[in-house]
């Protein structure tokens, strides 16, 4: 290698450890891809079986008995005019996709967010790890992924698992160690396990703050699904990216439109659910007494 | 039986945690040490009775707090041995030290420590959830409990709608109702202010009457640690410098340092009437005749006599003018002519704060006599005065008595005098300050013990 013109083909190497990663674990990557295309095939027909009238009626429950009627009323009018603007099967195709990259991102995330607050030597190895994640381009991840588990539903949720993750890690680990430490040690002069003090006090008392994190989850996971049309994810993703190749306006306006309104119902569901935590329906008792 | 026994505990943060406590044996400061940890807690050996309020006494980062952590297993000891009702913890495995916090040993801490997102009902059910009681038991009892710190129908509401001071009681609650021998109180008054602080250390006293706990208290308050401790600790960088009752810390100080510390504290809230009663001989036996009693009075240079029994029962005063009435009217005893009206007895436990009011209206010397009525001894007012002068001048004590002595010999700036100075001051003024407390009372005995008025002796 010539010092003063150097070239590390780190490229290469990565792209033939992908190679061989892929050829060795096919068995893993066929199971991953069972369960996650298993998943969305599953949401993705109960959300698109019922006409879609019934489905909004069931969405803007959800957002009444989470966020109130504000929000319902939001839902009901912004998902009848997806339907008007012909992006509903997209629409439900998305929201089946988010819906298991955040479950499958979450299951991961509480956890090892959790063991990160408790064990420093995890929380130091996660750390770097999440910046990587995060600061690395989405679409990098995309290739990658294509090249794994092939052209489909996988690799976008795949994508978007990645991509979502770090910020439920990250203020899981916070929220967890947040806690006043007082309260904690109260837990243990009193006796209890740290299995107790965990369910019963910590995440309780961080709930506020780990809820803050799955809302960001939520988001992140959304913005990246759009970008998961590019490998075939297909809904508004799809539509999006279709429009930008054909050039198609109105097309790339309509699915854009419809991202939003999927966008801002996770949104405010989410962030009304992390008011409805222990810890703050006690503070509000307090605060309707004072 | 000793409930907790601390033998030569060593609490050091750090890397070459051994290495400190090796070098603490050796001699070293701890402040010499820090580049290899931190001790904590130095060489601190203790036992605590059952059934007594064992105060540990210290600024922050003395080492208090670490301390009391240690007697749980919270923090665990980095030498020396903990051991709670013949446990030591040091040697205990994991759940054997929870048994013991579940079972044996609760806490009370500064801020509360409460669950915000619970009641304050399931709060104080808390210590019960976790010993493993059904919950509707539980709640009942959490119920009685709150009722027992004056928190009856507060059970529905979370902590943040209650004061500082009921959230303590809330506290407390969850402490009382696991029903635990030994209660841990880290701080538990001193985020409150004054006035709620000084209602829970009574609350507390109020209740220890009643249920008996062995209970170590954590404070840096020093009137705190003298109101509730039946023996006081008190530590210092670390180390425990003295252990002793209230009284014998601020009249036996072990050093310097806590000589200073104990300057500004009320000691007549602390100290008792046993602590400057005075010995007497101006009594005498109610069988003797009116001739001995004029005897010793003249003795005694008294114009009054106390009356006692056969054995030491105090029956009452005589005056020099009945005694002298009763001789010349020739009575055999004094039981006639015994007077009962003047006297004032307190028992050897009063404080000091609580003879003041008595002493400004009585004739005669307070008597302090036993729970049989026996004398004791006696506090003459100037006794009283006398130690409230004892700090100096800066309790303002001293100024006050000059002014009506101003013939004597006292130099302008002895306000500005140390305290040394203004206790020398005081005792020169012994006998002036008796002078002038009887000159108030023409017919007083109050010169049993020291009086030489010359009249009187003329009698």
């Amino acid at each position: 290698m010539d010092f003063m013109n150097p070239r590390l083909p780190l490229g290469t190497w990565v792209s033939d450890f992908l190679d061989w990663f892929t050829a060795t674990f096919q068995w893993l990557l066929d199971f991953i891809t069972l369960i996650l295309g298993g998943l969305y095939d599953i949401l993705n027909l109960a959300f698109s079986t019922p006409i879609y009238l019934v489905m909004i009626v069931i969405l803007a429950v959800v957002a009444y008995f989470a966020a109130g009627w504000k929000v319902a009323l939001f839902t009901l009018i912004g998902f009848y005019v997806v339907r008007a603007l012909d992006q509903w099967a997209n629409t439900m195709s998305t929201l089946a996709l988010v819906i298991v990259a955040v479950i499958v991102a979450l299951i991961i995330a509480i956890p090892l967010g959790i063991l990160a607050a408790k064990i420093s030597w995890v929380s130091a190895v996660v750390k770097p790890i999440l910046d990587f994640m995060q600061s690395m381009p989405a679409l990098a991840y995309l290739v990658p992924a294509i090249l794994m588990f092939g052209i489909g539903q996988t690799p976008g949720a795949i994508a978007t698992i990645i991509f979502a993750l770090p910020p439920g890690v990250r203020l899981t680990e916070l929220a967890i160690r947040q806690v006043n430490s007082e309260v904690v040690e109260a837990g243990q002069a009193f006796g209890a396990t740290s299995g107790h003090i965990l369910t019963k006090i910590q995440i309780p008392l961080a709930m506020t703050t780990i809820m803050a994190g799955i809302n960001q989850v939520i988001m992140l996971a959304l913005s990246m699904v759009v970008l998961a049309g590019m490998v075939g994810a297909g809904g508004l993703g799809g539509a999006v990216v279709g429009g930008i190749s054909s050039l198609d306006v109105p097309l790339a306006v309509e699915a854009g439109l419809s991202v939003v309104v999927v966008a801002i119902f996770l949104d405010r569901v989410t962030a009304a659910l992390g008011q409805r935590t222990p810890i703050e329906r006690a503070r509000k008792a307090a605060a309707a007494s004072s | 039986m000793s409930v907790v026994k601390a033998s030569h505990v060593y609490k050091v943060f750090g890397k070459r945690q051994n290495e400190v406590v090796k070098r603490l044996e050796e001699g070293a400061d701890r402040n010499d040490l820090t580049k290899l940890g931190m001790a904590a807690v130095i060489d601190a050996s203790f036992e605590v009775e059952a059934g007594e309020i064992f105060v540990v006494m210290g600024l922050s980062g003395s080492g208090k707090s670490t301390l009391i952590r240690t007697l749980n297993g919270l923090w665990s000891t980095t030498s020396g041995s903990v051991e709670v009702l013949g446990t030591d913890l040091a040697k205990a495995d994991a759940s054997t030290v929870r048994k013991v916090r579940s079972k044996h040993v609760s806490m009370v801490f500064q801020h509360f420590a409460l669950l915000p997102h619970r009641t304050v009902r399931e709060n104080a059910a808390y210590s019960l959830e976790i010993q493993g009681m059904s919950k509707a038991k539980r709640l009942a009892k959490a119920d009685e409990w709150l009722k027992t710190v004056g928190l009856d129908g507060w059970g529905d509401k979370y902590p943040q709608q209650l004061s500082g001071g009921m959230q303590q009681r809330v506290g407390l609650a969850r402490a009382l109702a696991a029903e635990t021998d030994i209660l841990l109180m880290d701080e538990a008054f001193s985020a409150l202010d004054p006035l709620i602080r000084r209602e829970m250390q009574e609350q507390l006293v109020e209740l220890q009457s009643r249920l008996n706990k062995t209970i170590i208290f954590i404070t840096h308050d020093l009137n705190e640690a003298m109101f509730l401790g039946d023996r006081i600790a008190v530590m210092r960088d670390g180390r425990i410098v003295q252990i002793g009752t209230a009284e014998e810390i601020l009249t036996e100080p072990a050093d310097d340092y806590i000589a200073e510390f104990v300057q500004d504290v009320d000691r007549t809230r602390v100290l008792t009437a046993s602590s400057i009663m005075r010995q007497t001989k101006a009594f005498i036996n109610v069988d003797s005749g009116p001739r001995l009693a004029m005897k010793t009075l003249e003795e005694n240079n008294s114009s009054g006599l106390l009356v006692l029994d056969d054995d030491r029962t105090v029956l009452g005063l005589v005056s020099d003018r009945t005694v002298v009435t009763a001789a010349r009217e020739g009575h055999r005893t004094l039981r006639d002519i015994v007077e009962k009206t003047d006297l004032y007895s307190v028992s050897p436990e009063t404080p000091i704060s609580e003879l003041f009011a008595p002493s400004s209206t009585a004739k005669v010397p307070l008597t302090v006599v036993d729970e049989n009525n026996r004398l004791l001894g006696i506090v003459p007012r100037v006794a009283l005065l006398n130690s409230m002068a004892d700090p100096g001048p800066a309790t303002g004590e001293i100024p006050a008595v000059k002014e009506e002595l101003e013939p004597l010999v006292v130099s302008p700036t002895a306000g500005e005098n140390d305290s040394q100075d203004g206790a020398a001051f005081a005792n020169e003024y012994d006998l002036p300050s008796e002078s002038v407390s009887s000159n108030e009372s023409v017919s007083s005995a109050d010169a049993v013990e020291a009086g030489d008025d010359a009249e009187r002796r003329g009698l």
